[in-house]
C-alpha cells in the first residue's frame, strides 16, 4: 500500500504527536504514558479490547477529553485549550471527526447538516453550499436525494455515510474515524474500506482509524496501534502477528483474525 | 472569528486571454478560495465567449471543492456547445476530477403543495385532518389505559406494579412538597393582602379571611397544584417516556413482551392521583397559612382568633369541593404526559416539542376541567 506523496508532504512529517499520555476514571488507568505519532498521509489504524480506551484516546487527540497527564499535538498545535478557543477552531476546520453513530443533527436534513461547517467557515453562497454538499453525497456513495431526509429516516450505514459527509465537508487535511464499518453489513463495510482508502489516495488525507474489525485492519490502515495493558504496541500487521504477548497473539490468531489475515494471503499470492 | 478564508496560502487566479478563447488557472484552488472564486467566475460569464479551453497546469492546489469549481466551469462551457479539450490538469489531481465527475443520478424532487390557492386549501385540509387523528387517538388512548387499569384492579398480583407506584409518588408528590409550598405560601400572602387592601374600604376587612378560606379551598390551592404538577411531573413524564422511545427501550420492552402501559403508564396514572389529592391539601395549609400571617402583621388578627373565623366561613363541604377536582386533574395530566411521550419520533428535536406540547395541553384541560366542574357544582348547587 503506498501513500501518495503530496507537495507539502515531507514524509515523516508528524500531523498527531502524543508524548506521555496519562488517561484514567478514578484509580482505573486507561492509558499510561503512551507516545505515538500519525504521519502525513497516512492511515493508522487502533485496535484494543472494549473498555481498553480507544474513543477516550480518540477524545483526548480531539480536545473532547482533557489527559491526566501529559500532551497532545496536532498539526504542531497543542489540543488542551479550551476547545471553543480561536486556537482550537483553527484546527477544527483542518479536521473532520466522524462519530460511531454518525451524530447527524437530528433536526436538520442531510444536506444542511454538510452545510454546517461550510456555513461557518466559509463565505460561499447557497447555491455553491448546495453543490459542495451533492458532491460530497457522491463521494461518500449516497444518491442525492437523500439530502433532503431527516436522520431519523436513514438506516445505520447511511448515517455513517453522511457522518462521513459532513466530516469532508471542508476538505480536511486529517480525518478521524471511530469505529466506522461497526454494525454495517459486509459488503457496506468492504465499501467504506474502499472509500476511505481511495480517499486517502485522492486527497492525501491524514486518518486516524478506530476499529474493531479485523477485515478493515487489514485492507485499510498502514500501520496498527493495538492499546494493551495501557500502552500501545505499534507496527505493520506482519509485525503485530510476531508479537508475543498474548492479547494481541489471541486478536490476530483466533479463528476470525486467522480467516481474515489467511485470506489476505492468499489474495497476495494470486496478485503475484 | 476564526475562518478558513483567512488561512495563508498562495492565491488562486485564473485569466482569460485577449481573444477570449482560453482560460489559464492556476494556485490553489481549495476551499478556502472558492466562495472567491465562485463569484468571480460568474462575473466573467464564459458562455458569451463560445469555444474556449481550459488550462489547468498551473494548479499547485487542488481540494473537491475546487475540482467541483472547475468541473462546473467546463459543464457551463459545454453547455454552451463549446468543445472544451483536455484541462491539462497536473497528474497528481486527475482521480479527484474523475471521481467527481459522474452525472447526476436523480433530478432532485419537487414539493408535493402545489402553488397558491390549492396549496393553502392543502395545508388547511392537513391540518385539520391531523387533528382530528390526533383527537381520535387520544381518545383510543384513553379507552386502553382505562380498560388496562381495571384489569390491573381485577388481578392486581400480576399487573401492579407497586414498587414502581411508591416511586412515582415520591417524584411526584414528596420531592414537589418544597416548591408547592412555598410557591401557595405566596399566593396565600398575595391574596390577603389583596382582599385586606379592597374590602378595608367598606370597612369589611375581617371577610378577607373568609374569602381567602373559600378562595383557597375551592379553587386556588388545586390549581395551582395542578398546574406546577403538570409543569414539573407532566414534562418529566413525556421527556422520560420519550428518551426511552429514541433509545428503543420502548421497543425492546416490547419485544419481552413486556406491557409499556402496566410498565410505564400505570405506576404513574395511580401515583399521580394518589400523590395529587395529598398535594393539594398541604397546598390548602400552605395558603392559609400565608394568609394568617398577612392578617396577623396588616390586621393584628392573632392565630386563635383567624382559626375561629375561618371555622364559621368553611364547611367540610367547600374543602371536598377542592380536593374532588385533584384525582381527576392527575388522571389528566398523567395520561397527556405518557401520551405525547409515545409520539415522540426518532430524534432528539421531537422529544423537546412533544415536552412542551404536553404541557401546555395537560394546563389547557386542568383549566378547561375546572370550568366544567365549577358549572357542575353550580347547577348542582353546591
Amino acid at each position: 500500500m503506498k501513500s501518495v506523496q503530496h507537495q507539502n508532504g515531507r514524509e515523516k512529517e508528524a500531523v498527531i504527536r502524543i508524548r506521555g499520555l496519562v488517561n484514567g476514571f478514578g484509580s482505573k488507568l486507561l492509558h499510561d504514558h503512551i507516545d505515538l505519532d500519525v504521519h502525513r498521509g497516512e492511515v493508522l489504524g487502533v485496535v484494543g479490547g472494549s473498555g481498553a480506551g480507544k474513543s477516550v484516546l480518540l477524545r483526548s487527540i480531539v480536545g473532547l477529553n482533557r489527559p491526566k497527564e501529559g500532551t497532545v499535538e496536532v498539526f504542531g498545535q497543542p489540543t488542551s485549550e479550551e476547545i471553543e478557543s480561536p486556537a482550537m477552531r483553527a484546527l477544527e476546520m483542518r479536521w473532520g471527526v466522524l462519530f460511531q453513530e454518525g451524530a447527524l443533527f437530528s433536526s436538520q436534513t442531510v444536506t444542511e447538516n454538510i452545510q454546517v461547517p461550510l456555513r461557518e467557515y466559509t463565505s460561499m453562497g447557497q447555491e455553491l453550499m448546495d453543490e459542495i454538499a451533492e458532491i460530497k453525497l457522491a463521494m461518500v456513495g449516497l444518491p442525492c436525494e437523500t439530502g433532503d431526509k431527516y436522520p431519523s429516516e436513514l438506516s445505520g450505514g447511511m448515517k455513517k455515510r453522511a457522518g462521513l459527509a459532513r466530516a469532508l465537508a471542508l476538505d480536511p487535511e486529517l480525518l478521524f474515524l471511530d469505529e466506522p464499518t461497526s454494525g454495517l453489513d459486509p459488503i457496506s463495510a468492504n465499501q467504506f474500506d474502499e472509500l476511505v482508502t481511495q480517499l486517502r489516495d485522492i486527497l492525501g488525507l491524514t486518518v486516524f482509524l478506530v476499529t474493531h474489525d479485523i477485515d478493515t485492519l487489514r485492507a485499510v490502515p498502514d500501520r496498527i496501534a493495538v492499546l494493551v495493558n495501557q500502552k500501545l504496541v505499534i507496527g505493520t500487521i506482519e509485525e503485530l502477528r510476531k508479537n508475543k504477548d498474548p492479547w494481541i497473539q489471541e486478536y490476530f490468531s483466533g479463528v476470525r483474525g486467522r480467516a481474515a489475515l489467511a485470506s489476505k494471503d492468499t489474495a497476495s499470492e494470486e496478485a503475484r | 472569528m476564526a475562518s478558513l478564508e483567512n488561512a495563508a496560502e498562495p492565491e488562486a487566479w485564473f485569466k482569460l486571454d485577449r481573444d477570449g478563447r482560453k482560460l489559464a488557472v492556476g494556485g490553489a484552488w481549495t476551499i478556502a478560495e472558492s466562495a472567491r472564486l465562485d463569484r468571480e467566475l460568474a462575473a466573467l460569464n464564459l458562455s458569451e465567449h463560445g469555444a474556449v479551453a481550459i488550462d489547468a497546469s498551473k494548479i499547485s492546489r487542488l481540494d473537491s471543492a475546487g475540482a467541483w469549481l472547475l468541473l462546473r466551469t467546463r459543464r457551463a462551457l459545454e453547455g454552451a456547445d463549446a468543445k472544451v479539450s483536455d484541462l491539462h490538469l497536473p497528474e497528481l489531481y486527475r482521480p479527484l476530477l474523475e471521481t467527481l465527475d459522474q452525472p447526476r443520478k436523480s433530478e432532485p424532487r419537487k414539493s408535493r403543495i402545489p402553488a397558491g390557492f390549492r396549496g393553502r386549501l392543502y395545508k388547511i385540509g392537513r391540518t385539520a385532518a391531523h387533528t382530528l387523528f390526533q383527537t381520535l387517538s387520544m381518545l383510543g388512548y384513553l379507552g386502553r389505559v382505562t380498560v388496562e387499569t381495571i384489569e390491573a384492579f381485577a388481578k392486581p398480583k400480576h399487573n401492579l406494579r407497586i414498587a414502581a407506584i411508591f416511586q412515582q409518588i415520591e417524584e411526584t408528590g414528596i420531592n414537589a412538597l418544597p416548591i408547592v409550598g412555598l410557591l401557595s405560601f405566596l399566593i396565600g400572602v398575595v391574596i390577603a393582602y389583596q382582599g385586606i387592601t379592597q374590602l378595608r374600604q367598606f370597612g369589611a376587612e375581617l371577610l378577607t379571611i373568609d374569602g381567602l378560606g373559600i378562595i383557597t379551598l375551592r379553587e386556588m390551592g388545586v390549581l395551582m397544584t395542578a398546574i406546577i404538577v403538570a409543569g414539573r411531573s407532566g414534562s418529566a413524564f413525556t421527556a422520560h417516556i420519550g428518551s426511552m422511545r429514541v433509545n428503543q427501550e420502548i421497543d425492546a420492552m416490547q419485544t419481552m413482551g413486556l406491557n409499556t402501559v402496566d410498565t410505564l403508564v400505570l405506576p404513574r396514572i395511580i401515583g399521580l392521583v394518589v400523590a395529587l389529592p395529598l398535594l393539594t391539601l398541604y397546598a390548602d395549609i400552605m395558603g392559609l397559612m400565608g394568609g394568617a400571617i398577612m392578617c396577623y402583621f396588616d390586621l393584628g388578627v392573632t392565630f386563635p382568633a383567624f382559626m375561629r373565623e375561618l371555622q364559621q366561613a368553611l364547611e367540610v363541604k367547600t374543602l371536598m369541593v377542592g380536593l374532588v377536582k385533584a384525582p381527576v386533574f392527575a388522571f389528566v395530566i398523567a395520561l397527556v404526559g405518557c401520551y405525547e411521550g409515545f409520539q415522540v419520533e426518532r430524534n432528539a428535536a421531537s422529544v423537546g416539542l412533544l415536552t412542551t406540547r404536553s404541557v401546555v395541553e395537560s394546563v389547557f384541560l386542568v383549566i378547561v376541567l375546572d370550568a366544567a366542574f365549577s358549572v357542575m357544582f353550580s347547577v348542582l348547587g353546591i
